[in-house]
């Protein structure tokens, strides 16, 4: 049986309280042991000893929400590259939108993103269902049979599940399977045609804004749905201080709401839209400084329990137009650390075991999925990260075949260094002080 | 001042300095002369070539720009959205790139998108002049404005001049906004607040929910034309309620505690923001802003091709 040895690194498990310096030994696919440190480990069958010291070892980072594009957009990203820049990025798993075109709203379709990822070798990726038939809003899709084919929650995320009723129904039935229904929160008609935050800046641009009550109308809607039917609603991309009081409303009253913020969302405003950038140009829409103080203190206090990237790549040319015709999203996989430690751990707002909660065990825990744990016998998810690691973003490293990043030229700080998925090492950073985009061990 | 007044392109009055209008102003000053001569010509702008890429129907704009860039001596092209390789689905950039490949000097862009004039101006060599960008800036339109007003009013300094109609919408109300405000004067606007930017009361401006209270403080109203379709997307209920409550009448105005100037970009709708005797009566300069046009867009041509303020009077040869 192979065997892997992470020596000497800071060992950060939330799930079992535990940060000390020590080594974590990976036997198979499983973690045998996490903790003090182990001494000699002799072994006749072929031991690999990765030295971590200076690094941080912890549960693999797992992200509940990106676009790989493949079926329909293999031109701009894959199962097998988006699988990779995960990698790289320090994910171990992601969960895949279905916004495919085919849309993915069936048993095959899902069984398709399976076996793709499986062909990939590199990070999990595990699909997303459509709530409905071609995240039309109109009639539900089979979320049993999605379920039994490997999806792990349904969404009709990049547009919304627009009546109210379908979403009571979409919760009450994924009651059956024990899945969240993730919910892109946009009321359509005020959101209608807008490109930007609604405030000042979009009245100085003259682009029409989108409120945020266009999204707090929606996150009621779903929490006061939720309540009803005891089913589980996910919050996808929250953006606003209002959403986040709303969160906490229905948190303190045991409503099955969960609920996620993207790093951009934790570290730009909407000023970095001047100019008409259209690498600044997502939905939800970056918002105001006030609504990212509320975001960085929600992801600390837990109302909002996880950190997920919208990961959305576009073709160059997409996105190098006038800023109303470009397409919403941008890239995350491969900044997305780096951003939370700059903009959270840095300055003091998250601590490094609260950073992996949110990036790890509560992902795993919110989806039901494997790991976000290094407890003996678990599966060996791990990601290892250079805490201190300074580097500058070149779009042009990235492993996705994505670009489109407002962080381009900003300098950050934290880096994944090395990935293991169920045992395997399927990302290796290069020695060549930090600046190529890596290579597949 | 040393050096060029204007940096490569004119894209906004936002990013412009009170100095640097002013500057334009005065430069546009001598240039009225020369569209008032039999020969309109002189030889400022001979050998340049300037590219009018309007992307949107224009009929006023863009035969002030094409009357200036003549009367300058320029070679001028226009380029239509139909007709050319736009309507064959070629990109901004494309098209923007494509003409620059056959060495121009300037590109005068009128487009439905804000920001396409920025987009444009980022990505080519040659200068760009906007001629007015979806709901951001018309900013040779506010400065025709502007030296319409001065024209009148002297020093803009704590002079009231209220924009009304639909703000929301308007790039004519951004660069006047931004000019009049530079200048020194003090802004209203009035308007539904269904027409008016969520945020203007964070834009420095003073708000007038009624057209009588905005006649009663202004000195210069600036009636900004209703689009129909305002009326299709909800915005108001009817044409006929908007006249009603917001017109610009005859009746209104004789209610001012003073004669106040009128002004209207065009094209009027005549019966819904400005009624026929108000813009046809005795104290309306908006055909003063037409001919105020043709002055304001040589200076700013005159100026991005690097001319300096204090020649103009010589450049008119």
């Amino acid at each position: 049986m192979q065997a892997l040895l992470l020596k000497g690194g800071r060992v950060i498990d939330p799930s079992q309280g535990y940060d000390a310096v020590g080594d974590v030994l990976v036997e198979g696919e499983s973690i045998s042991h996490a903790g003090a440190p182990l001494g000699d480990v002799r072994r006749d069958d072929g031991l690999e000893v990765i030295d971590c010291t200076g690094q941080i070892v912890s549960p693999g980072f797992i992200d509940v929400h990106c676009h790989l594009r493949e079926p329909g957009r293999e031109d701009v990203e894959t199962v097998a590259t988006g699988a990779r820049a995960a990698a790289a990025g320090g994910f171990t798993a992601v969960c895949a939108m279905p916004n495919t075109d085919p849309v993915t709203d069936n048993q095959a379709a899902v069984g398709f993103i399976v076996r793709q990822a499986l062909r990939a070798r590199s990070a999990r990726v595990y699909p997303i269902g459509a709530v409905s038939v071609g995240q039309k809003g109109e009639a539900l899709a089979e979320f049993g049979e999605m379920v039994g084919a490997g999806a792990v929650a349904v969404s009709d995320d990049g547009k919304p599940v627009a009546t109210a009723q379908l979403m009571r129904t979409a919760l009450e039935y994924a009651r059956t399977f024990g899945i969240p229904v993730a919910d892109h929160c946009e009321e359509p008609t005020l959101a209608k045609g807008g490109a930007m935050n609604e405030g000042l800046v979009s009245a100085r641009l003259g682009l029409k804004g989108i409120p945020a009550e266009a999204e707090e109308i929606m996150a009621i809607r779903d929490i006061l749905l939720a309540r009803r039917t005891g089913g589980h609603v996910h919050l996808c991309h929250m953006s606003t201080r209002g959403s986040v009081e709303l969160i906490r409303w229905g948190k303190e009253r045991g409503i099955r709401v969960t609920a996620e913020v993207c790093p951009h969302h934790l570290s730009l405003t909407e000023d970095a839209v001047e100019r008409y950038d259209t690498n600044a140009k997502m939905n939800p829409p970056l918002r105001t400084a006030d609504d990212v103080a509320a975001l960085q203190e929600a992801v600390r206090d837990g109302t909002i329990d996880l950190v997920a990237t919208d990961h959305a790549p576009h073709h160059y040319d997409e996105k190098e137009r006038e800023f109303s015709d470009a397409p919403n999203g941008i890239v995350g996989l491969e900044t997305a650390l780096a951003v939370v430690v700059t903009h959270l751990v840095v300055p003091g707002i998250l601590n490094w075991t609260t950073l992996v909660d949110r990036m790890s065990t509560t992902p795993a825990r919110v989806f039901g999925l494997a790991g976000g744990t290094l407890k003996t016998g678990g599966v060996a998810d791990i990601t290892v990260f250079d805490p201190a690691e300074e580097w500058t973003v070149d779009p042009g490293a990235f492993l996705s075949k994505g670009r489109n990043s407002p962080y381009r030229g900003k300098r950050l700080t934290g880096r994944a260094t090395c990935t293991i998925v169920g045992g395997r090492v399927v990302f290796r950073k290069a020695e060549t002080g930090g600046r190529t985009g890596g290579v597949r061990s | 001042m040393i050096g060029p007044v204007l940096g490569k392109d004119l894209l906004g009055l936002e990013e412009l300095s009170a100095e640097q209008i002013r500057l334009i102003l005065d430069t546009a000053e001598p240039l009225k002369e020369i569209s008032e001569r039999t020969i309109k010509k002189v030889p400022a702008l001979r050998g340049m070539t300037i590219v009018n890429l309007f992307f949107e129907p224009s009929t006023r704009t863009r035969i002030s720009f094409e009357f200036a860039e003549k009367r300058l001596s320029a070679d001028t092209v226009n380029v239509g959205a139909t007709g050319s390789s736009v309507s064959k689905g070629e990109t901004l950039v494309d098209t923007a790139r494509n003409l620059e490949a056959m060495r121009i000097d300037m590109v005068v862009i009128r487009h439905g998108a804000s920001g396409a004039a920025r987009f444009l101006a980022d990505r080519i060599e040659s200068k760009v002049v906007n001629a007015g960008d979806g709901t951001h800036e018309h900013p040779t339109q506010g400065l025709l404005d502007l030296l319409t007003l001065r024209d009148r009013l002297g020093d803009l300094t704590g002079r009231r001049v209220c924009i009304c109609g639909d703000v929301l919408h308007s790039r004519v109300a951004r660069s006047n906004i931004w000019g009049l405000k530079k200048l020194g004067a003090e802004v209203g606007v009035c308007g539904p607040r269904s027409l008016l930017p969520n945020a203007i009361d964070e834009m420095g401006v003073k708000v007038f929910d009624r057209i009588e209270a905005a006649i009663e403080w202004a000195e210069a109203l600036n009636i900004l034309r209703l689009q129909l379709e305002r009326m299709q997307g909800g915005y108001i209920p009817s044409l006929r309620e908007y006249n009603r409550v917001f017109g610009v009448t005859r009746e209104r105005l004789d209610r001012a505690p003073r004669d106040i100037l009128i002004m209207h970009p065009g094209p009027m709708n005549r019966g819904v923001e400005i009624d026929s005797d108000v813009a046809d009566g005795p104290h309306s300069i908006i055909l003063d802003q037409v001919t105020n046009g043709v002055a304001i867009r040589m200076a700013v041509l005159y100026l991005l091709a690097g001319g300096r303020p204090e020649l103009a009077e010589a450049a008119k040869g």
